[in-house]
C-alpha cells in the first residue's frame, strides 16, 4: 500500500516533469484588466489545452495603452475598453487582425454589439467585444435618502453635479471618476447639452460644472469607491457599473448594513464595450486565438459575467448567466434604459490634450 | 624620454585615472545618455503610433536630411502656469517635509549616537526595520490609518477626545504625515552617522569652561552636523520633488505636484515629448541645490583644514 503510494506520486512527478517540458514551449501573456475574469478561468483553460498562461493585470487603459505603445510589451492578448482606447490603436496599427476561421465559437457572438462597433473596426477585424457595460451612479441608498427625503428622484447627475444637492450629500462623502472624458461626458449630459462635443468652449463649459462642486468632492478616483461605497465610508460615487455592484455584493457579503444601488441617470450615462485584441508584435497570436475561442464559449463566459457582474457580448451565454443577474437592471438593463445610454465618440489627440489638462485645472482647482 | 625612476610614478597616475574613469562610465552610462535620450524625446513632436513621439532626424528617399527640433513643449511648460503651479506645489511639498523630517529626525539621530555604544544597532534596527516591509503597503496602512472610519478617528473618537471624524485622508496633512513617515530614515541615517564622529572632548572642554547643555548643542553640536543635515536633507527634498505615489494615494484632488502632472502627460495625454520636457526642467531644477550642497560642504571642509 505504502509502497504502491510512493510509486504513484512518483509517477505522477515524473508526469507533471513532461507535461511542464511540452508546456515550455506553448506559452500565452495576457493583459486584462483587475477583477475581471472568472477565478477559475484560466485553470481550467490550462487543463484543456497544453498552454501554460502568463495573467498579468492592469487598472487602467493608460497604463495598458502606454505599454502597447512602446512596444515589445510581450503580450499576446490585451483588454482595452473600445472607445476611445481601441479605437485609436486600431488606427495606430497596433493590433493584429483576427483570424476569425479557426474561432469555431464567434457566431456567439452578439451581432448588435459586433455592429456597434463597425465604425471603429470595420468589419469587426481586429476587435473580439468581452464584456460590456454602463458608467453611472453608486449610492449608499439609505443615507442618501435620509440626507435628500424619499421624493427627491435619485437616478440623477443633479446628485454628483448639482451644488445644491451636493453640498449636502458632501460630509457624507461623494466622489467622481479621475477620467475626464467620462466625467465632462457626464457633466455635459447634465446641462442637456451635446456630449459629443469635445470642442475648447464645450471642454470650458464642462469644466465649469465639475468646479462648482468641486470643494464637495472628496476624491477623484476610478477604483477607489468600491472598497468605499462597501464600507460605508462613502455615500455617492461615479463609477463603472460593474464596480459598483461588486460593492453592493460585498456589503451584502459582510452584512454590514450598507445598502448601496446601481442608478443609471435619467439624463444619459455612458455605455462602454471591453474587447480582446492581439497586439501586432504578439509573441504567440496563435495561442492567443485559443484563448480567444474558449472565452467565446458561453458556458465560460457565463462564469465570468456571474463573477465579475458585467453582462458579456455573447448572445449564446445569456440563457446560461445566473437568474439574479440576468434580471438585474444595474447589469442587463431595460430596454427604456437602453434608450438614454450615451456612445462615446473618441476626441482628437489635441482634444484629448486639452481635455485632460482641463481636468487637471478642475480638479486641483486652478 | 621617460626614465626608468620615472615609471613607477607614471603607472601611478595612470591607475589613478583609471579608477576615476569607473565612476565617471558609471555616470555616463545610467546617467547622461538616458537624460540624453529624454531631452531627444522632449524635443519631438508627439504622435499616435509606435513610438508615441515623431523621429527627429528624418531622411527622403534621395538622401537629403532634415533635423526638426520642436520647442514648444519647453514653450508650453514656460506659458502655462499649470506647471509653474505644480511645481510650486511639489517645492512646497519637499520644503516642509524636509524641514518637518529634520524637526523629527534630528533628536532621534541625536538621540541614537548619544545613546550607550551597545544599544546603537538595535536602534538603527528599528530605524530600517520598516523598509523590510515595501514602500507601496505602508503607504496603503495609512489609508487604513487616516481614514474618516479608520483607526485613528475610531480611536480618538473612543477616547471622547472628538465627537465628529477628522477629515485627514485625501488633505495636504496626510500627504505630509506620509512623506515624514516614508523618508524619515533617510534623514536620519547621514545624519547620525556625522553626529556619531563628533569629538565628544570640545563639549568637555566647552562645560569645564562654564558652558550650558544648550549653549553647547547650539555653538559645537549643530555647526558641526552641518554636513550631515545637508546631506540627510537633500535625501529627502529631491525625491519628494518628483514624488508620485504618495499625494496619489494619500492626497486631496487640490494637491498638485508635478509628479502628478508628469503621470497625467504620459499616461493620460500620451504626450511623451511634453512628459520628457518636465522630466528635464525639473532635473535640472534639482541640479542648483545639489550643486549649492557641494558648494557648502566644500566650504566647510576649507573652514576645518
Amino acid at each position: 500500500m505504502k509502497m504502491s503510494k510512493l510509486v504513484n506520486s512518483v509517477a505522477a512527478m515524473a508526469l507533471t516533469a513532461t507535461v511542464s517540458t511540452v508546456n515550455a514551449s506553448e506559452e500565452l501573456h495576457i493583459y486584462n484588466w483587475s477583477d475581471y475574469i472568472a477565478e477559475n478561468t484560466v485553470a481550467d483553460f490550462e487543463k484543456s489545452s497544453t498552454i501554460k498562461v502568463t495573467y498579468d493585470v492592469y487598472d487602467s487603459n493608460e497604463i495598458l495603452e502606454a505599454k502597447i505603445l512602446a512596444g515589445k510589451s510581450g503580450y499576446d492578448l490585451v483588454f482595452p475598453t473600445a472607445r476611445p482606447f481601441a479605437d485609436r490603436h486600431v488606427r495606430a496599427k497596433l493590433y493584429q487582425p483576427i483570424d476569425k476561421s479557426v474561432l469555431t465559437n464567434y457566431g456567439n457572438l452578439d451581432p448588435i454589439i459586433l455592429k456597434s462597433l463597425n465604425d471603429i473596426d470595420p468589419g469587426n477585424q481586429y476587435l473580439v467585444p468581452y464584456m460590456w457595460g454602463t458608467t453611472g451612479i453608486g449610492i449608499n441608498l439609505d443615507k442618501v435618502k435620509a440626507i435628500l427625503g424619499d421624493d427627491m428622484p435619485l437616478d440623477t447627475w443633479r446628485l454628483v453635479f448639482d451644488p445644491a444637492i451636493v453640498s449636502k450629500l458632501s460630509a457624507c462623502g461623494v466622489s467622481l471618476m479621475d477620467d475626464a472624458t467620462e466625467v465632462f461626458v457626464a457633466a455635459r449630459a447634465y446641462l442637456g447639452k451635446d456630449t459629443t462635443d469635445f470642442s475648447p468652449a464645450a471642454t470650458e463649459e464642462a469644466a465649469k460644472v465639475v468646479s462648482n462642486v468641486r470643494e464637495h468632492i472628496r476624491y477623484f478616483h476610478s477604483s477607489q469607491y468600491i472598497n468605499d461605497l462597501a464600507n460605508g465610508d462613502s455615500c455617492v460615487a461615479h463609477g463603472y457599473s460593474g464596480d459598483i455592484l461588486q460593492a453592493r455584493d460585498r456589503a451584502a457579503e459582510a452584512d454590514n448594513g450598507v445598502n448601496i444601488a446601481y442608478l443609471v441617470p435619467s439624463e444619459g450615462a455612458v455605455v462602454w464595450t471591453d474587447v480582446m485584441a492581439i497586439p501586432a508584435d504578439a509573441p504567440n497570436p496563435k495561442a492567443a486565438h485559443e484563448f480567444i475561442n474558449y472565452i467565446l464559449t458561453p458556458a465560460v463566459i457565463a462564469d465570468v459575467t456571474n463573477y465579475v457582474a458585467y453582462a458579456n457580448a455573447n448572445a449564446a451565454a445569456t440563457e446560461l448567466v445566473e437568474e439574479s443577474i440576468r434580471t438585474d437592471a444595474g447589469i442587463y438593463p431595460p430596454t427604456a434604459t437602453r434608450e438614454r445610454l450615451l456612445i462615446l465618440k473618441t476626441p482628437s489627440d489635441k482634444q484629448a490634450r486639452n481635455m485632460n489638462r482641463a481636468w487637471t485645472r478642475t480638479k486641483t482647482g486652478r | 624620454m621617460i626614465t626608468i625612476r620615472q615609471l613607477p610614478q607614471l603607472l601611478r597616475k595612470e591607475s589613478r585615472s583609471l579608477i576615476i574613469a569607473v565612476p565617471w562610465l558609471w555616470l555616463a552610462l545610467f546617467f547622461i545618455l538616458p537624460f540624453l535620450y529624454i531631452l531627444k524625446i522632449s524635443l519631438a513632436e508627439p504622435q499616435l503610433a509606435q513610438p508615441p513621439y515623431t523621429d527627429l532626424i528624418q531622411t527622403d528617399g534621395e538622401g537629403l536630411v532634415t533635423v526638426l527640433l520642436n520647442f514648444a513643449n519647453y514653450m508650453l511648460i514656460w506659458e502655462d502656469s499649470l506647471y509653474l503651479d505644480a511645481f510650486v506645489g511639489s517645492l512646497k511639498v519637499a520644503g516642509v517635509s524636509t524641514i518637518l523630517c529634520l524637526l523629527v529626525g534630528y533628536p532621534m539621530a541625536y538621540g541614537i549616537a548619544r545613546a550607550p555604544v551597545h544599544m546603537r544597532l538595535p536602534l538603527l534596527m528599528l530605524i530600517i526595520l520598516p523598509f523590510w516591509t515595501s514602500f507601496l503597503i505602508r503607504v496603503y496602512a495609512w489609508m487604513g490609518i487616516l481614514k474618516s472610519n479608520g483607526l485613528l478617528n475610531n480611536m480618538l473618537m473612543w477616547l471622547g477626545v472628538i465627537d465628529e471624524p477628522l477629515d485627514i485622508l485625501y488633505t495636504p496633512i496626510a500627504i505630509y504625515i506620509g512623506v515624514v513617515y516614508s523618508y524619515l530614515p533617510f534623514l536620519i541615517l547621514p545624519l547620525y552617522a556625522t553626529l556619531v564622529k563628533l569629538d565628544n572632548t570640545l563639549l568637555e572642554a566647552a562645560a569645564d569652561l562654564g558652558c550650558r547643555p544648550f549653549k553647547q548643542f547650539l555653538t559645537i553640536t549643530l555647526p558641526q552636523s552641518v554636513p550631515g543635515i545637508l546631506a540627510g536633507g537633500m535625501l529627502v527634498f529631491i525625491p519628494v520633488m518628483g514624488e508620485f505615489v504618495i499625494p496619489d494615494l494619500l492626497g486631496g484632488p487640490d494637491s498638485l505636484m508635478i509628479g502628478k502632472l508628469l503621470w497625467t502627460e504620459f499616461f493620460n495625454n500620451k504626450d511623451w515629448p511634453l512628459a520628457s520636457s518636465l522630466a528635464a526642467v525639473l532635473l535640472v531644477a534639482l541640479i542648483i541645490p545639489f550643486m549649492l550642497m557641494r558648494h557648502f560642504e566644500r566650504k566647510s571642509e576649507e573652514g576645518q583644514a
